[in-house]
């Protein structure tokens, strides 16, 4: 490939890419040379300035016609941009957080790290999002994943945090190994890593052992990918990492890493598997991936049924939320089984709805476990009258995780149930078991509810907010309320710029 | 007059309440008490001028309202008219009737929470709040809209159970939420499918999509599933009305709440378990509302003579009206299983009627209570001689609710019944024994509080004081009116029974 043909190529389409990997080195060279004694928090705000600056030109990019450049490895479509956008609005909000983290037990001595390899996993992210490659995919994922796992045992000094790290690890390995496992099956029968080439080799398969063999790459590329989403049966990790990492890391696995699992998911499985056909014993073949509908639907409901009542057993705060995310991991595969026409849409905007509120009681519960110094779930006592404002919002995104109306968590869910019944052969059962774990959902969620509002607190002492932290508490409340309230606005925004997704393959 | 947005005005008039309140000093009692009340009468003004103009002559398709609020799906979806969910409000007279009841209630309890010790400022907006959960629901005219308001009103009511009630409050506020909950649950998957299937939720298109044959839908609704959608409906509402085994975490909100909540719980949110039986139930699967009807008079049946025998054993007054709510709501179910104008007519009358009634009732509980803190029948005796008017108001109340001609409890049960005997005349005489019951229980309860010897003295016992004058007055004066003539109801009413007819046929 010479000059010429490198710069014929459209880079414009990778603008929010550059600018991220710009910030990182100027982190990084920048972190090397200041001064020991200079805080670190000025380098989150450039990092959040940079996130920032790629949003916007992420924005810009709307609209622009779909292009594929790098031999079709990178393509911008309407899906890239979307998820996209998710993905940076969510990282924009946790390195808020991490400013305003309170680092101790070794973390103090590694801020500068922090900031950067964060960037560098949300450039990980961003890359999956816009692959046409299983290389690199599978490069974005690997990005995403060894920052993460550095991330998750920064405090060094911290035996929670080590076991984190090496659970997270060890875990990442496993799952990485068997999802390559599966694409090395693709990649054998395809003999291209492109996946629009893969597209075009598979539709035209019909001989039932290499179908067979496919069944099994897809449950292999699923199983091993579940570890990203947190969602049965690779999410045993999540609990102990969650509880181990650092605040604002958990809230990064918890939200962004997740996203990124559902693009990587909805990238592979669709735009591979959705080609194969599989003969029926009567009349029109259907793609494999309908064929595999029951083993994710009953993943789907293992999931929602595992994170839903483990969860009521917790005290600890953040493990509660590490369950309650493998049971949103669970509504959201809901989707994913349906496979209607809908379903592009309804995980788009339930992430959306995901990223505002779970952050925002991140923020909540970062507040709190930095000034008790405890996790346990007693401390949310009395919040109401130590601080209201925190009280009030954390009501409000636990009210939209509950999937109470008049939050975006509500809609979300209509949306998912609405996809899940309108096709033929409706998943009653799916959608039964969803809402029966969304009630069981009611006793946690409310638990933290009665402490902050109910029970007395142990001390009188108000709680002073630090600024950046207000930023997330008022943007995820109100985006909460406002997408609850007027969901059109976002919906709207969705179908007048993504096109329902149809550029989704072509 | 122009009547749009007149009833978004008066659906969200206790907002300007809330608004208020905000900026409402929390230690200044006597302005939030009287804020609270004042809150409550725009609402009711303008339910009052909605029901004169109506008798005026006004046609209440006037008052109708839509905007385009959520749609899913897509441009497409939006171009066939499908999946799109309005912001569409609206009354019939049912509809007008449960709102006015709806203010009217309201505004008493609002007064009745004077007696309320703590916390004034959350209490009032929460309680307010309620009340626009309550107006919602019974003027939304699709069932998502619907189901937002039903939620509305589940978030206030556990905050108010929990906070401000008695001793086991906690646990009466989570039995509400999970039992509710649950409730809802159910009736979101009926709503669910409805939408899904059909593609719509306006509730006037669905009884015409869901009666006419070979009506053009999104995917095929069968008989067995309609079938299925009705009992779901069933067991959802039958969890507010409640219906006989769903019934017991009523029982514990009615003794654990503040009387002004049992007020606004007994006088109108039960209420809204018939109201959706009568306008979803029947309007949208009369045929197989009749097909199921027998099973509903039994049910019906069996309400009636448990909540009595149950009621006449009771040591607490409380429980004494509790069992009674279950008995009353019976007879609504035993006029519904009638599935005729006198029925049908009855059920309506018992709904209006038990709700003052019980308003009436648990006011003067909360009287008693203010002054001799307990309920207890074996501690309440001979209170005839301290507090001869509130003794003597209770009696009226007692009688108004076994059944008294001339008030309106009579013009209910006999209605009720009278459809009964048409339909199948057994059931209805074993029926008839539950209101010799209800006399016996009620007469035992209340004589053993206002005659006798007292058993304790209490100091300082005083009667009816100035502000607790005005629900009592206004109780009895409707509950008179409606007895005395009937008409005030029956003729706003006529043009909707004619509509539920005409839907089942008869």
């Amino acid at each position: 490939m010479d000059l010429d043909t490198l710069l014929s190529f459209d880079w414009g389409t990778m603008t929010p890419e550059f600018i991220l990997l710009g910030f990182i080195a100027v982190l990084s060279v920048a972190d090397l040379f200041m001064p020991k004694h200079i805080d670190r928090k000025i380098l989150g705000w450039v990092g959040f300035a940079g996130v920032v600056l790629a949003l916007v030109s992420l924005v810009t990019l709307i609209g622009t016609d779909t292009t594929s450049i790098l031999s079709d490895t990178f393509r911008l479509d309407s899906f890239a941009i979307a998820f996209k956008l998710i993905l940076l609005l969510g990282a924009a909000l946790v390195l808020l957080l991490a400013i305003d983290f309170h680092a101790n037990e070794g973390l103090e001595d590694y801020k500068g790290e922090f900031y950067y390899l964060f960037l560098s996993a949300l450039l990980g992210t961003m890359f999956m999002a816009s692959s046409g490659d299983l290389i690199t995919l599978f490069v974005g994922l690997e990005l995403l994943s060894i920052p993460s796992y550095i991330l998750a045992g920064m405090r060094k000094r911290n035996l929670k945090s080590n076991e984190s790290a090496m659970k997270y690890v060890l875990n990442g390995g496993i799952s990485s190994a068997i999802t390559l496992f599966g694409m090395s099956y693709v990649f054998g029968i395809a003999g291209t890593t492109n996946l629009k080439g893969i597209a075009q080799v598979f539709s035209s398969v019909n001989d039932p052992q290499l179908i067979y063999l496919l069944g099994l790459a897809f449950l292999m590329i699923f199983v091993g990918l579940s570890f990203k989403l947190a969602s049965a049966p690779f999410h045993m990790w999540a609990p102990d990492v969650y509880e181990g990492a650092p605040t604002p890391v958990t809230a990064f696995l918890s939200v962004v890493s997740k996203t990124a699992g559902f693009v990587i998911i909805l990238r592979i499985l669709l735009s591979i598997f959705g080609y194969v056909p599989v003969a029926q014993g009567d009349g029109q073949p259907i793609p494999l991936l309908f064929a595999m509908q029951d083993y994710i639907a009953f993943l789907a409901g293992a999931t929602m049924i595992i994170g839903n009542v483990v969860a009521l057993r917790q005290r600890n705060i953040k493990r509660m939320f590490a369950y309650s995310s493998i049971a949103h991991a669970g509504y959201i595969l809901v989707a994913l089984t349906a496979m209607s026409f809908v379903t592009f849409d309804a995980i788009w905007f339930y992430l959306l709805a995901y990223v505002l509120m779970n952050l925002g009681a991140f923020a909540v519960i970062q507040t709190i476990t930095a000034k008790t110094g405890s996790e346990d779930i007693s401390h949310f006592a009395g919040l109401y009258r130590r601080s209201p404002l925190l009280a009030v919002g954390m009501g409000i995104f636990i009210l939209s995780l509950a999937g109470i109306p008049g939050t975006a968590g509500f809609i979300g869910k209509l949306n998912i149930f609405m996809g899940a019944l309108l096709v033929d052969e409706a998943h009653y059962v799916l959608v039964s078991i969803m809402i029966a774990a969304t009630v069981v959902s009611y006793f946690y969620y409310f638990g933290v509810m009665t402490q902050m509002f109910f029970r007395p607190a142990a001390t009188d002492e108000k709680i002073k907010l630090p600024a950046a932290t207000i930023v997330v508490l008022l943007v995820a409340a109100i985006g909460t309320i406002l997408f609850g309230v007027m969901p059109n606005i976002a919906i709207d925004f969705m179908h007048s710029n993504f096109h329902q997704f149809v550029d989704f393959m072509r | 007059m122009d009547f749009t947005y007149f009833l978004t005005l008066l659906v969200f008039a206790p907002l300007l309440g809330i608004l208020l309140l905000t900026f409402m000093p929390k230690t200044n009692e006597s302005g939030i008490k009287m804020l609270g009340v004042l809150a409550t009468l725009p609402s009711l003004l303008l339910a009052l001028i909605a029901y004169f103009s109506y008798r005026g002559g006004s046609n209440l398709a006037g008052f109708s309202e839509k905007v385009r609020w959520i749609q899913f799906g897509g441009q497409n979806a939006e171009q066939q008219g499908i999946f799109s969910v309005n912001y569409e409000l609206g009354i019939d007279g049912f509809g007008l009737i449960m709102v006015l009841l709806t203010a009217v209630i309201a505004t008493l309890a609002a007064i009745a929470s004077f007696h309320i010790k703590k916390e004034w400022k959350g209490y009032y907006m929460l309680f307010l709040l309620l009340e626009i959960g309550m107006l919602g629901v019974f003027t939304a005219q699709n069932l998502i809209l619907f189901f937002l308001f039903f939620e509305i009103t589940l978030i206030p009511m556990f905050f108010l159970i929990g906070k401000w009630g008695y001793y086991e409050k906690e646990k009466a506020a989570y039995s509400f939420l999970i039992y509710n909950g649950l409730g809802s649950a159910i009736l979101l998957i009926v709503i669910m499918v409805l939408f899904s299937r059909t593609g719509t939720s306006n509730i006037e298109m669905l009884k015409v999509i869901m009666n006419t044959d070979n009506a053009t839908l999104f995917a095929p609704v069968s008989d067995s599933l309609k079938m299925g959608l009705l009992i779901a409906l069933l067991v959802a509402f039958g969890v507010k009305l409640p219906i006989f085994p769903l019934h017991s975490w009523m029982l514990k909100v009615h003794v654990e709440a503040p009387p002004s909540i049992v007020m606004i719980h007994s006088g109108i949110l039960l209420k809204i378990g018939a109201f959706g039986l009568i306008r979803f139930g029947i309007g949208i699967f009369p045929e197989q509302f009749a097909q199921i009807a027998g099973l509903i008079a039994v049910l019906g049946v069996i309400n009636l003579l448990y909540g009595a025998f149950l009621a006449f054993i009771q040591t607490d007054f409380k429980m004494v009206l509790a069992y009674s709510s279950i008995s009353h709501m019976g007879i609504v179910l035993i006029g519904l299983g009638a599935l005729n104008e006198a029925g049908i007519q009855g059920a309506i009358f018992q709904v209006v009627s038990h709700g003052l009634i019980s308003a009436l009732l648990f006011f003067l509980v909360g009287v008693f209570y203010e002054r001799t803190h307990t309920t207890t029948l074996a501690n309440l005796s001979g209170m005839a001689k301290g507090m001869p008017l509130a003794s003597g108001f209770l009696l009226t109340g007692a009688l108004a609710s076994l059944g008294l001609p001339g008030m309106s409890g009579f013009v209910s049960e006999f209605m009720a019944f009278l459809g009964l005997f048409e339909e199948s005349p057994v059931l209805a005489a074993v029926g008839t024994l539950g209101i010799i019951m209800t006399a016996v229980y009620l007469l035992r309860a209340v004589l053993a509080i206002t005659y006798g010897q007292a058993e304790r003295e209490f100091a300082g016992l005083s009667d009816l004081r100035s502000f607790e004058w005005a629900p009592v007055l206004v109780l009895v004066g409707l509950i008179v009116l409606i007895g005395v003539f009937p008409a005030v109801l029956s003729e706003p009413l006529q043009a909707t029974l004619e509509t539920i007819l005409m839907g089942i046929g008869g």
